[in-house]
């Protein structure tokens, strides 16, 4: 999928077909479409985030439009949903910091252990290489869906063969929990991360592995001189695409982190809010924006790698 | 209002955090420590079982084992302690309520890649080579970033519903009031809600397909084009056998693509309405089954049979990648 190019105009780039056909088309129809679907695909986002900023009254008697001829704002919707003491209120400070913590170690973990295991598949010899790569890659049609009970009993209760324990039940308890988040994550973006770094390691010239090797060069020594820095357009495509996945992850938090501020993450908080609380608007509103803030930046400041991570990744799940 | 931060009750994710990516450090250390020690010979296992070990282990653990136990616990009962055969299967095939979801299922897989496609690329077609194109394609974009829930909660804010009496709060509703209609309650009513959910994920994945078709666009050449319009072409004849068949290997990336997502959805149908009022799919239902229900047999059979609907699609993406690749 990385050969597809990111969406960058160059400026002197010959005439398309179909920039020819809007000319002709009155490009007064054309720029009223894009006006129209570039304001439905707005209003709904920046209803929501006004709404945030009105006091709870307002959200929850009058329509965010209002707004316009009946101004006021407050920052109370964002100190009640994130430190809030009563139980309704959302406390969502410290899910934010459980998202924090699952996120950093799920992106982190996958992708180093990709990177070697795509340098091995790239740049050392053994018998059924091949294979193994093939095996890796077939992996990605598997849906996280079949995975999951499987992977919590393993958890829960450990691996025991015909009454053999060969590992015992984790039982971990408080903050621990979070090893077991890290753990379903890393194997779940294995095989997208193998795949997409493969890709990209194995195309480099050999001559230059050739050539370090014959300088006495390691493999550890190539991987981290030689190779690294070559292959780190790919790398930051799978992190970005790994970090957004992670940090927007539902099914695998609901299942592996528990539903309390422990160790959930907000994306788990939002929806139990959504659930039992589903006419608090002035937590929804506002919470739903702390959640979006981290991404937005990641989004408005790498696009490119946002984008390309995005096409890359686009089989995974 | 109490505002509270206990930094106390934080700290202890915070040490884990840092217990945690220490000791990744120190295993990653000490494997490029043996990689460096061991000989450095033209054919070394021990090198590639270093490099790959950890991660085969892992795939092994996550994904090969829990795949194979899924497809056997298919043909189990309940809580797993008793040989059912098909019964599983049999139960999705021919219960109103699990084919009220493969209905479900099928409704979306057929919608949302084809409208996703179609206004990504009329997008993409009306916003080409405009002034504002960079921006005008980021703001349809940026739903990409948000998750699922919080797309979720944006659009039930869109939905809200109160009685005619009332305010509206809910845009769609005060539209729908601003025309002289009735408010309704979007997402409670059978069939359509599964329309009004459809338009969700519809907004997120727009921009998905603007960019890819975009980027495609252009790369057509300028010769074709050329050609064309010396023979003549009209504008809609130049759209439909110039434009449509240059692009079309992207329009199946994002056709494709989009699919494979769509069989998987699990999030939007969870947080907007919890598979409540005829809306569950597959994947929530499979959620539901296993992790509520207690019903593993059942929830794994869901499980096998997404997995029976997504490999055909994926092995088709995978060879035509390869294909691109190599021509």
């Amino acid at each position: 999928m990385t050969t597809i190019a990111p969406s960058v105009a160059k400026p002197q780039q010959p005439k398309t077909p179909v920039g020819r056909v809007r000319k002709r088309l009155t490009s007064r129809t054309a720029s009223l479409v894009a006006v129209v679907i570039a304001v439905l695909w707005t209003t709904p986002t920046f209803g929501l985030f006004l709404s945030s900023f009105r006091p709870e009254d307002d959200i929850k008697g009058s329509g965010w439009w209002t707004w316009f001829t009946n101004p006021a704002l407050t920052l109370d919707n964002y100190k009640e949903v994130l430190f809030g003491s009563s139980s309704s209120s959302g406390r969502l400070a410290s899910f934010l910091i459980n998202s924090i913590v699952i996120t950093i170690p799920s992106v982190l973990f996958p992708l180093a252990l990709a990177t070697f295991a795509a340098y091995a598949l790239s740049w050392t010899r053994f018998k059924g290489r091949d294979w193994v790569y093939i095996a890796i890659f077939a992996l990605q049609v598997v849906p996280l869906q079949m995975a999951l009970v499987p992977l919590l009993s393993f958890f829960s209760q450990g691996v025991e063969v015909f009454g053999l324990t060969l590992m015992p039940a984790w039982n971990l308890e408080g903050s621990a929990q979070f090893i077991q988040v890290w753990f379903a994550h890393t194997c779940f973006a294995l095989p997208l991360g193998v795949f997409l770094i493969h890709n990209f390691m194995s195309e480099l010239p050999g001559e230059l592995m050739e050539a370090a090797r014959v300088d006495g060069a390691t493999h550890g020594t190539i991987l981290r001189k030689v190779v690294l820095p070559l292959v780190a357009p790919a790398l930051a495509a799978f992190g970005i695409f790994q970090f957004l996945w992670v940090w927007n992850d539902l099914l695998v938090a609901l299942i592996f982190s528990g539903g309390t501020a422990e160790t959930a993450p907000m994306t788990v908080r939002l929806a139990q809010m959504a659930g039992t609380r589903g006419n608090e608007w002035q937590r929804l509103t506002s919470g739903a924006f702390v959640s979006m803030v981290i991404p937005l930046i990641v989004f408005l400041s790498m696009q490119r790698y946002f984008v390309r991570g995005l096409l890359a990744g686009s089989v995974k799940g | 209002m109490d505002l509270v931060f206990d930094f106390a009750a934080e700290a202890p994710k915070l040490v884990q955090l840092l217990i945690g990516v220490v000791a990744f450090l120190a295993f990653v250390g000490l494997m490029l420590l043996l990689l460096d020690r061991a000989p450095m010979k033209e054919r070394s296992w021990l090198h590639s079982l270093l490099l790959l070990g950890p991660a085969l282990l892992l795939l092994g653990i996550g994904l090969v084992v829990p795949g194979i136990r899924t497809t056997l616990l298919s043909f189990m009962n309940g809580d797993s302690s008793q040989f059912v055969g098909l019964d599983n299967y049999a139960w999705m095939f021919t219960q109103p309520e699990s084919l009220t979801v493969l209905r479900n299922t099928l409704i979306w897989v057929l919608l949302v890649p084809a409208l996703v496609t179609a206004i990504g690329l009329v997008y993409a077609v009306v916003v080409d080579k405009s002034r504002f194109e960079s921006v005008a394609k980021s703001l349809v974009f940026l739903p990409m970033a948000i998750s699922f829930v919080g797309a979720g909660i944006i659009w039930r804010f869109v939905y809200a519903y109160r009685p005619t009496e009332g305010d509206q709060i809910g845009l769609l509703n005060q539209v729908v009031v601003w025309l002289g209609g009735e408010p309704q309650q979007w997402l409670q009513n059978a069939p359509t809600n599964t329309l009004f959910l459809i338009v969700v994920v519809v907004w997120i994945q727009a921009g998905f397909a603007t960019v890819v078709l975009s980027a495609a666009i252009k790369g057509i050449p300028a010769e074709i084009v050329e050609a064309a319009r010396l023979d003549g072409a009209s504008p809609m004849q130049m759209f439909f056998r110039v434009t449509l068949p240059s692009i079309r290997p992207a329009l199946v990336v994002v056709l494709v693509t989009q699919s494979i997502g769509t069989l998987k959805l699990f999030d939007i149908v969870r947080t907007m309405t919890g598979g409540q009022f005829d809306t569950s799919v597959i994947a929530n239902e499979m959620y539901n089954q296993a992790f509520r229900y207690g019903e593993a047999g059942k929830g794994a059979a869901l499980a096998v049979f997404l997995f029976v609907l997504v490999t055909p699609i994926v092995v088709y993406q995978i060879r035509s990648l390869r294909q691109r690749r190599e021509a």
